[in-house]
């Protein structure tokens, strides 16, 4: 029926006119439709929606407290604990859905805070130049030379190791490469005609800055944002590995961290946890390929 | 002549950055809640008044605290990093006889990553589209995303109750104490484990980084031309391409020397390997501010040093660096 009738059309309109270009699809859609494309993007984007499924409705699905003792420590996955209790017989699949979403917002959070200071720093240093960019450089170098985790960890023993620390310390410490990545980009549209035009046109600096050149210089930082994610919520495992972790908060780096001295009594306390860890890691660096090969279809990896 | 005026601005701004790592140190230990004597007040247990206005007095605190940053920043001129009140020695100390470990470590896994990377990334460029090559990509990806203690864990109970063949904890021997060759062979027993789980996280990039290099590479003109002067194509893969191939790596290597002390730092725990990473985690248990800002001030020094060595490295391979200006 369409093509009839479009074939009608063309057939009344032997000429298409000039007016009439095919309807444009956003860039969005088609960056969506590209993505779609990507194997890797598409298992990446189903195993982060099955976690993030798991630890929004595990609550219901299965009801349990996941610092409340239900049984004897070290017991082996059976029927009462599907997959064990820990040191203290607590239940590690409470324990892995609860964690979840402390680990996954943790992550989320602080891959926000990393992106927003990065690309602030990054956004002012290429778009100004000079002195503004030299400062801004030499504070980033010294960001550089102290190594994130190391520095993260500083940070939490110094400021208590609560959720909201924590996910600072991994925001403060890791935001340099997205600084880097949006100064570079920033450095290569600053001199292009369409900007200086605007700037020709009138625009003030800020308007330039967010309306102007960011949204050319977005699809690079959306890729830097997803590996974020993924980068945080290895921190997170990190520091809570090394007792840095909120005690009142389960999360998955917690309960490898407390159950880490007993991993030849009970492999289940800290295998599924890294487990979890690992996949959540693993989804969102596979989503990342996939928005790289959506955003930037020139620059594909090979 | 050039290279030293490079290497004097080089130097001229590690003073600079180790300054400001100083400083920032001065700051973060004031601006962080809670009055230090109190905190090492109660590290002690507890203290009288009296006590805690000499301890206020020892540690110079009664002054102000530009005074303070002063004082300060002339003892670490001279070595005096504080001192530790768990450890119950000087900083500087404890922290020089926990480095050789940590670079033993260090380097090992190094190795490991620049060796099992390379040739991974080598065997894949060969057929970009093999299965071989989809391998490695998703054993690439997989390493990026376990999680180091995760690993070590795994490790850890793999040959620490299925299959012992390994040792699992520490650096030597404890109950038989060996010397000389022996002692050597044991450290290296020791150390197989720990850098097997360090370096493994580095071999996704390292061999993602040859692999693409490398594709690169051997389309070139000059690999063709020395096919066609009949090369053997071992020699072409190793002497010609290869090369060429190394100068990123090397470049991401001493880049990422950080990356690599704070690995170390969680291998370390794992493992139970005496280094500073150990050092860490004891201070961070104990509260022991000295001892963590000065494990802070030389790690910066280590990623400093490891950057500049990367530039001369680099200025010795690849020779076009060496003849133009910078």
């Amino acid at each position: 029926m369409s093509t009839m009738e479009s074939s009608l059309a063309m057939a009344q309109k032997p000429l298409p006119s000039v007016s009439k270009v095919p309807k444009a699809v956003s860039p969005a859609r088609a960056a969506l439709r590209q993505f779609m494309k990507s194997p890797s993007g598409v298992a990446g984007a189903i195993l982060l929606l099955l976690l993030l499924a798991g630890t929004a409705l595990g609550p219901w699905l299965y009801p349990v407290d996941p610092l409340d003792i239900v049984g004897l420590p070290f017991a082996a996955p059976a029927a009462d604990a599907p997959l064990g209790t820990d040191y203290l017989g607590r239940d590690v699949l409470a324990g892995l859905i609860y964690g979840g979403r402390a680990t996954l917002t943790v992550g989320a959070v602080a891959a926000l805070i990393t992106i927003v200071i990065g690309v602030t720093v990054g956004a002012l240093a290429g778009f100004f130049g000079g002195w503004v960019d030299a400062l801004l450089v030499k504070i980033a170098e010294f960001f550089q030379v102290l190594p994130p985790l190391l520095f993260a960890m500083v940070l939490v023993t110094l400021f208590g190791p609560k959720l909201s620390t924590i996910t600072l310390a991994i925001g403060a410490v890791s935001w340099t490469s997205a600084a880097r990545l949006t100064r570079a980009e920033f450095m290569r549209l600053r001199d292009l005609d369409f900007i200086k035009a605007s700037r020709a046109a009138g625009a003030g600096s800020l308007h330039l800055i967010l309306r102007v050149v960011l949204p050319n210089a977005l699809p690079p930082i959306i890729v830097s944002a997803t590996l974020a994610i993924g980068t945080a919520i290895l921190f997170e495992g990190g520091l809570s590995f090394l007792g840095l972790g909120d005690p009142n908060t389960m999360s998955w780096g917690l309960m490898i961290g407390q159950n880490r001295n007993y991993v030849l009594d009970a492999w289940w306390a800290v295998t599924f946890p890294g487990a979890a860890i690992f996949l959540a890691v693993l989804a969102v660096s596979l989503v990342g390929d996939g928005v790289n090969d959506a955003v930037n279809p020139r620059l594909r990896r090979r | 002549m050039a290279l030293l005026t490079h290497l004097f601005g080089k130097l001229a701004n590690a003073v600079a950055l180790l300054l400001a790592v100083l400083v920032m140190n001065f700051c973060l230990i004031h601006l962080a809640p809670g009055d230090p004597v109190q905190v090492i007040a109660g590290e002690m247990g507890g203290a009288s008044p009296e006590v805690i206005a000499a301890l206020r007095a020892k540690y110079g605190l009664d002054h102000s605290l530009l005074e303070q940053m002063f004082t300060y920043l002339g003892k670490v001129a001279h070595g005096d990093f504080g001192y530790s009140y768990y450890f119950n020695q000087p900083v500087l100390g404890l922290i020089l006889q926990r480095l050789p470990a940590t670079l033993y470590l260090a380097a090992a896994s190094l190795v490991v990553a620049v060796l099992i990377g390379t040739v991974l990334g080598v065997i894949s460029a060969r057929r970009p589209n093999g299965l071989l090559s989809h391998g490695v990509t998703v054993l690439a990806l997989a390493g990026h995303a376990a999680p180091i203690f995760w690993t070590g864990l795994l490790l850890l109970l793999l040959f620490g109750s299925v299959w012992p063949i390994l040792p699992v904890n520490g650096m030597t021997d404890v109950v038989n104490p060996k010397t000389g060759f022996a002692y050597a062979a044991d450290v290296a027993k020791h150390l197989v484990l720990p850098s097997i789980t360090l370096g493994l996280v580095f071999v996704a990039q390292y061999s993602r980084l040859a692999r693409v290099n490398m594709i690169d590479v051997l389309s070139a003109d000059y690999i063709r031309t020395a096919r066609a002067k009949g090369l053997p194509e071992r020699v072409v893969l190793v002497k010609h391409a290869l090369r060429n191939t190394l100068i990123p790596i090397v470049t991401v290597v001493g880049l990422q020397f950080g990356n690599l002390f704070a690995g170390a730092v969680l291998v370390e725990t794992v493992y139970s390997w005496p280094g500073m990473g150990r050092l860490v985690f004891d201070s961070i248990l104990r509260r022991d501010y000295p001892t963590l800002m000065g494990v802070l001030f030389f790690s910066a020094v280590m990623v400093i040093a490891a950057n500049i060595l990367t530039d001369l490295v680099y200025r010795l391979i690849d020779p076009r660096i060496r003849a133009g200006a910078r």
